[in-house]
């Protein structure tokens, strides 16, 4: 019985994950200085380093079109700031 | 005039707007953030601090709070609104002010006395200050750098939207000057109706010649007319 509830609560969950980060024309000062403290330690083609955050999200839902909806919403309500953030979502 | 300060898990400054509101008059009143709805209030204060520990940004988590769905219904309605500090920032979460807070420049929490300059006296807030005049303000906080578009910032100096600008002792308004790598300097601004205020020097402690200045005085006796 509990091997059969497990089984079927995974069918009904969706997971993603969100990364969030700083819009090109914002100044990311940490990833600014994690930049330079790698190349302070001899990576010297490192170009570029932009710091953001990542989300893992499950949903209850089994529609991936509405999962990725209530997803953006998500985003859209709290998770990103959209003046100065861009955010990227995945199915895990 | 009454006065509701908003108090959140966090909050640290709300004591001392408190006395500063009740220094000057004000019927003053702590309205904690579970509360679903407002007292009667001509002046609705959010306070400065760590709402929420500043999770995910800072501001983000308080300003989608159920207190706060009140506050953007009154704002709207007309009502005074004082954001200071961590309270600027809660407003650019939740839309009553355009913009947002960016991490200091230098990545470093800033608390030191900051000149201002008085860009606008023509409000219900600054009424008392002279134009262009000089303040010492305190400013303590990591995330005071003012960011908005090309178009908003257009529009906040075609508008005279702007309230305060950090400057040197002569009011010169240059990058040296800038302690936090806000955009054009800007310490603090007004919504469009100008009954909404957000600025991230605090005033509130700027009102006892014992233990700091009195610059901060003229802002909440210009509120109390």
């Amino acid at each position: 019985m509990v091997k059969q509830y497990q089984s079927n609560s995974k069918k009904n969950k969706l997971k993603y994950s969100v990364t969030v980060t700083l819009k090109k024309n914002v100044l990311d000062p940490q990833g600014k200085v994690v930049e330079n403290t790698l190349k302070g330690k001899g990576m010297n083609n490192l170009k570029n380093i932009r710091q953001g955050k990542y989300f893992e999200i499950e949903v209850e839902e089994q529609d991936e079109t509405k999962a990725t909806q209530t997803i953006n919403q998500m985003c859209e309500k709290l998770l990103v700031n959209l003046i100065i953030e861009d955010y990227k979502i995945s199915k895990l | 005039m009454r006065s509701s300060v908003i108090v959140f898990p966090g909050s640290n400054c709300d004591r001392d707007v408190a006395v500063a509101l009740e220094k000057m008059q004000f019927k003053n009143q702590m309205v904690w953030h579970k509360e679903t709805s407002l007292p009667k209030s001509d002046l609705i204060v959010i306070p400065g601090g760590f709402s929420y520990g500043d999770y995910l940004r800072s501001g983000a988590i308080a300003g989608k709070s159920l207190i706060v769905e009140e506050v953007i219904k009154a704002g709207k309605s007309g009502c005074l609104i004082l954001g200071i500090c961590n309270g600027f920032q809660i407003l650019t979460e939740t839309g009553l002010l355009k913009g947002t807070l960016l991490r200091n420049k230098n990545l470093k929490f800033i608390n030191e006395d900051v000149n201002i300059k008085v860009m606008n006296n023509q409000t219900k807030f600054t009424s008392k200050y002279n134009l262009n005049q000089i303040l010492k303000i305190n400013i303590a906080h990591n995330e005071g750098n003012y960011f908005t578009d090309t178009k908003h910032l257009e529009k906040l100096k075609k508008d005279n939207l702007i309230a305060f600008k950090y400057c040197d002792e002569n009011g010169s308004t240059n990058d040296q000057f800038n302690p936090n790598g806000a955009l054009e300097n800007i310490a603090g601004i007004f919504n469009e109706k100008k009954n909404i205020l957000g600025m991230m020097p605090h005033p509130e402690r700027m009102i006892d010649k014992v233990i700091s200045n009195t610059d901060g005085v003229n802002l909440f006796s210009s509120l109390i007319n």
